[in-house]
């Protein structure tokens, strides 16, 4: 036994080297981009590499946000992300309640065909969706980015689930009692369900905030841009020389969605795993 | 227990579907008449909640592939009134074109590096951090947040990593006298960088679905194997590779679905270039689409796109089952 735990000892220390090296593999970057974001621009191009910026400064900032009209970017991010999560999860709510506790004829067909579209690849949809949308007189409108993503497959798939393991006899006692079934929905399930909503939501945002090629595609002008996209425009614009406006702009891409992610790492780990394990 | 009671699915998705609960007879058959009366405003209110998904779904999942099969056929430009029918002439120029085999064969090296590097990565690293580890909490927070960032975000951070000139990758390459390679303007180096910037993205979310299937590992089997005198190695070679294998087959459709459709970190990185050098076949359907204005193409790489996904995905429920790992 002390033999075994003696030999045990080295392993140890390797097991937290190997562990050391991860973490700096992975949090290196994200202190790059930081710390790129407030160094001063010679700081930037010097030799040998500055880690730490000796005066922390803003004017990165300043140049992205004179160089790209973010304030812009950042408006347009946020109204899609916000209206168009909100929808899905409203969609995703209704649905999910509509087959589980509402009777109509064929329903488990009718589930595997809302099912059937987790098949298909969201880029092979793009052409077509283009012609769409181009034909409803959406092309660089909010409705054009929002409403071909709002329909939520997987949203609905994990709300179903969960209500599945709602007693049935809730609902019919409050039906019982005359409740509605939208009220029902709203007093009854919403408060049950609230983890899983929250892990819909957090896909839902994050999804819609990194969303990149259909911004791409159906916007034409700087100013219907949202983040990530103007980051693409940022980088073109500054050429390869405003290095710290990159990282400036970069760092404002990247920060909201990284709190959001340790505020509710949570349920954004499970909804991204369980997501990607259903499709 | 009424008649339109569904268990809840322990196992499968879809199996619920043809399964119903025991019914006491008298008791549904008055649950029945009751429930006639409130039918057909279940109906009415079931399609209110229903409609709207199902409508954005065929509107904008299923029809695209229908039409997009149609547009494969075609010649247009997105500026003649309509497009003309060439038949399959779209895919017959393609596969003779060497400069689109070119497309497969690049789509090829980066999904098969990308996806069996973040497996065996992601599998390294969970048994890694399922050890006692002190800080491996945070270490396992921090490993999975680069799967969160936007792509768009993610390639500008990578770019300035690997600038030759001011890059980390210069005193990288200068710790081993050497010079940093130009990487995403060198045509060598433009897909082994797409490479590792995508492996840095997607191994941590390969390492966190890997420790949550060894949470469920049978330990007795472990203890026995320990008994027996298995070494660590062994029981990880015999026991954890052959017991985590449905995580790895999900892994593996998830990944490859995910890494044909990767678009951002090359639209910002390289462009497709240098040369073509990264040119995806993702990369070459809005290349041809929305630069190029070849839609027949265009449309030809996604039906080519759609069916290697839909073979995949039918081959992975068919021969390896329905053994994925659910939470």
């Amino acid at each position: 036994m002390t033999n075994a735990t003696t030999r045990q000892v080295p392993l140890r220390w390797l097991n937290y080297l190997l562990m050391i090296v991860v973490g700096a593999i992975v949090v290196v970057p994200l202190f790059w981009l930081v710390t790129s974001a407030l160094k001063p621009s010679a700081e930037i191009y010097r030799w040998p590499l500055t880690w730490i910026p000796s005066r922390p400064e803003w004017s990165n900032f300043i140049d992205a946000w004179n160089a790209a009209p973010f304030a812009k970017f950042f408006l347009n991010s946020t109204i899609v992300t916000v209206i168009g999560a909100a929808i899905k999860l409203v969609l995703a709510l209704t649905t999910a309640y509509a087959f589980v506790f509402l009777r109509f004829p064929a329903k488990n067909i009718l589930f595997l065909v809302m099912l059937g579209a987790l098949m298909v690849p969201g880029h092979v949809t793009l052409l077509v969706n283009y012609l769409t949308v181009s034909d409803l007189g959406w092309i660089n409108t909010y409705a054009g980015l929002i409403v071909p993503g709002v329909a939520s497959v997987l949203g609905t798939f994990l709300l179903r689930q969960y209500m599945m393991t709602i007693p049935k006899e809730l609902v019919e006692a409050a039906t019982m009692d005359g409740a509605g079934h939208l009220r029902i929905l709203l007093t009854l399930i919403v408060p049950l369900a609230r983890p899983t909503i929250i892990t819909v939501a957090m896909i839902a945002i994050i999804d819609d905030w990194n969303s990149f090629i259909w911004p791409l595609i159906v916007t034409n002008t700087v100013d219907m841009r949202t983040l990530p996209v103007g980051l693409l425009y940022l980088k073109d614009n500054e050429g390869f020389n405003n290095w710290g406006a990159i990282m400036a702009g970069t760092t404002m891409v990247a920060v909201p969605i990284l709190i959001l992610f340790f505020i509710a790492q949570r349920y954004v780990v499970a909804g991204l795993t369980q997501g990607a394990v259903k499709g | 227990m009424t008649l339109v009671t569904q268990p809840p699915s322990t196992d499968s998705p879809s199996a619920d579907a043809s399964r119903r609960g025991p019914t006491r007879p008298a008791e549904g058959a008055r649950v029945r008449r009751r429930r006639r009366r409130f039918g057909r405003r279940d109906y009415l209110l079931f399609l209110a909640f229903t409609l709207p998904n199902f409508v954005i779904i065929g509107v904008f999942a299923y029809w695209p592939v229908i039409y997009n099969f149609y547009l494969s056929l075609t010649d247009w430009d997105f500026i003649a009134p309509s497009p003309t029918f060439i038949g399959f002439a779209n895919f017959i120029d393609m596969f003779t074109d060497r400069s689109f085999l070119n497309v497969l064969w690049t789509t090829l090296v980066f999904t098969v590096c990308i996806v069996a590097g973040s497996i065996v990565a992601g599998l390294l690293l969970a048994v890694l951090l399922n050890q006692k580890l002190a800080g491996r909490g945070i270490v396992r927070t921090f490993i999975f947040s680069p799967y969160v960032l936007p792509g768009a975000a993610v390639a500008t951070i990578w770019l300035m990593i690997l600038h030759p000139n001011f890059g980390l990758s210069r005193a990288i390459f200068g710790a081993f006298g050497a010079h940093s390679p130009a990487w995403m303007t060198n045509s060598d180096w433009a897909l082994p960088g797409l490479i590792l910037v995508y492996l840095w993205r997607n191994m941590g979310f390969c390492t966190i679905v890997y420790l949550s299937a060894m949470q469920s590992l049978p330990i007795e089997q472990y203890e026995a194997a320990s008994l027996d005198g298995a070494s660590k190695i062994r029981q990880f070679l015999s026991l954890t590779i052959p017991l985590l294998s449905p995580t790895t087959f999900f892994l593996l459709l998830i990944q490859v679905i995910g890494t044909f459709q990767a678009f951002d970190i090359i639209a910002v990185m390289t462009g497709g270039g240098p040369a073509g050098a990264t040119t995806t076949l993702s990369w070459f359907i809005y290349q041809e689409g929305f630069k190029a204005f070849d839609i027949g193409h265009s449309a030809a790489g996604s039906v080519l796109m759609f069916l290697v996904l839909l073979a995949l995905t039918w081959f992975q429920s068919h021969f390896v089952g329905r053994k994925v790992h659910y939470q």
